[in-house]
């Protein structure tokens, strides 16, 4: 094979900064789609990407397209449906699932609404599908800013962290403030989902934001070992896609999706430890002892 | 009946009478705590010593949840407060008392092994960055041994039995160096040896002067179990020794009638 054209690839500064923007998203998803995976949020972080809609809606109507203005729009929105779905179900019968889709459903109604009125006409699917190749230095200092504040944040928390994702009543009652906790994860998710905005778009961030801890959770048993090999696989598969999809002139955020759902469908299928494969042949040599023992009884 | 008042209660007597100092006692005093505001428990006071083995008896409903989350600090209190060694619970009794969830509200398929399961006791007393140290690693050996774990320290915790799999908070919780253990009907689901070896290793820890409460529906097992009961049914129907309280009328008073709240604990 003939490495000439990626050489030269790499060497553009175009496809650097797409590549330098990549690895750092997908470190930093990756390792927050630990705490996703483990809480159960994949749905949550799915309804919020849809929340940030009218947040960027409103920020396009009142300051236009300035990226510094929508990240912030978008970030007003999430907390609100975030913590509007805490308030609900706290206060009342309803519970968290319902309380946060009804929420998004009408916050992204809401946002489809308000972009009827917006004054400049922009490529709003950027927003939702990204456009790594586009990346300014403005979005690239953003996304570094955002992963020098969540990557030290995730990684000091550590401890506190499992013991509230192992189980939140015996956390509270060693010390841990879990409600809090509860907060600062959920102010984190809306941080990330919005630095990603731009590289991969907000749809697209789920994928990873869930995809490396689901497909490692397939190999190991230990939470620091999950916690750091995420980050890591986020930032390969990340990195991969970008270069997959430099070679096939496919949307850059897809294939760095794609590239992700493989290695899962992959680990899902071959891993030794929890993959089907392994208990497909374990539930066949049961089977085979179990005859065995039926015919020495008989 | 007559069985346990022939029971000698002397030989359950804790081994050291240091136990019975002001240090060593929980006192509820005036208790109320409501779930989804109707009241779970109501006007609850009692006084337990350590090195006692307590079961805390009550019917579906009773509010026997209830108390053990109140004492672990984990719902607020209503009216009343709850003294550990002197000291009451406004900032938290913390590490000193150890909560054991039932086992239906854990994620057995978490991933963590079972020595990294007690290596979470270590953390309150870390805190949030302290390296883990020698002693550490000794304090979790020492639990996992006295949980009789010590051969599963590398199992992921689902491939447990039900019995193991209470052992390893049980183990976390001495890691934890807890002095006051709830657990929330441990005993459920289990068969008869995991059912004997549980009730072994609580009275040990009864003996090495801790105390712990049950909560627990199978009277038959009482006698043999427990120091001391309490009978719940959203009042306090009786608390002292087993001998003197573990009689006919206080379970006909406490199972007989009425579930007092009405709502599921």
């Amino acid at each position: 094979m003939n490495f000439d054209w990626f050489l030269r690839a790499v060497q553009e500064p175009q496809i650097q900064r797409a590549l330098f923007g990549a690895v750092l998203i997908g470190f930093t998803n990756g390792i927050l789609s630990v705490f996703i995976v483990i809480r159960r949020l994949s749905l949550m972080a799915d309804a919020i990407s849809h929340s940030l809609l009218p947040g960027l809606a409103i920020a396009l109507i009142l300051f236009g397209a300035a990226p510094s203005t929508l990240f912030v729009g978008a970030i007003v929105a999430a907390a609100l449906v975030a913590f509007g779905t805490q308030i609900i179900s706290n206060s009342s019968r309803i519970k968290e699932d319902t309380a946060l889709g009804l929420l998004f459903a009408c916050a992204f109604s809401l946002g489809q609404a308000l972009l009827r009125f917006s004054p400049t006409h922009i490529a709003i699917s950027d927003y939702l599908f990204g456009n790594i190749l586009g990346l300014s230095d403005a979005d690239l200092i953003l996304i570094y800013g955002v992963s020098c504040v969540l990557l030290p944040a995730l990684v000091l928390l550590q401890r506190p962290f499992l013991l509230m994702l192992f189980e939140p009543s015996v956390a509270a009652t060693q010390g841990v403030p879990v409600r809090t906790l509860k907060y600062v994860l959920m102010g984190i998710l809306v941080l990330a989902m919005t630095s990603s905005l731009q590289a991969v778009g907000i749809i697209l961030a789920l994928g990873t934001l869930i995809a490396p801890a689901a497909t490692i959770y397939l190999f190991v048993d230990s939470f620091p070992v999950l916690f750091w090999a995420s980050g890591f696989l986020g930032a390969i598969g990340a990195g991969l896609g970008l270069l997959v999809s430099a070679v096939t002139d496919l949307p850059a955020g897809a294939c760095i999706v794609l590239v992700l759902g493989l290695f899962f469908f992959i680990a899902y299928i071959f891993s030794p430890k929890y993959g089907i494969l392994r208990k497909l042949i374990k539930g066949h040599l049961h089977e085979q002892s179990l005859a065995r023992w039926r015919g020495s009884a008989s | 009946m007559e069985k346990s008042v022939t029971r000698s209660h002397s030989e359950k007597e804790p081994s050291s009478p240091s136990k019975s100092e002001p240090g060593h006692v929980l006192q509820i005093k005036d208790l109320t705590v409501s779930y989804r505001r109707v009241p779970a428990v109501h006007h609850v006071s009692l006084k337990l010593h350590c090195g006692r083995c307590v079961g805390l008896l009550g019917p579906n409903g009773a509010g026997k949840t209830s108390l053990l989350k109140a004492v672990a600090g984990l719902i607020p209190l209503e009216t009343g407060a709850i003294e550990i060694g002197g000291h009451d619970g406004s900032a938290g009794h913390g590490a000193y008392v150890a909560y054991l969830p039932q086992r239906s509200a854990v994620d057995w398929d978490f991933p963590t092994t079972v020595r990294g399961l007690v290596e979470m006791g270590r953390y309150p007393a870390l805190g949030w960055w302290k390296p883990f140290r020698e002693k550490d690693r000794i304090a979790v050996d020492e639990a996992l041994r006295a949980m009789k774990l010590s051969e599963l320290g590398d199992r992921q915790i689902s491939a447990l039995s039900g019995g193991q799999q209470q052992r390893v908070f049980l183990a976390r919780s001495l890691a934890q160096n807890a002095h006051v253990f709830l657990l929330d009907e441990p005993f459920a689901g289990l068969d008869k040896p995991s059912q004997d070896l549980l009730a072994e290793i609580l009275r040990d820890l009864a003996h090495a002067g801790n105390l712990v409460i049950v909560s627990h529906h199978d009277l038959r097992m009482v006698p043999d179990l427990f120091d001391e009961v309490i009978f719940l049914n959203g009042e306090l129907v009786a608390c002292g020794p087993t001998a003197v309280v573990f009689n006919d009328e206080n379970r006909a008073r406490t199972f007989g009638t009425e579930t007092f709240s009405g709502q599921p604990a």
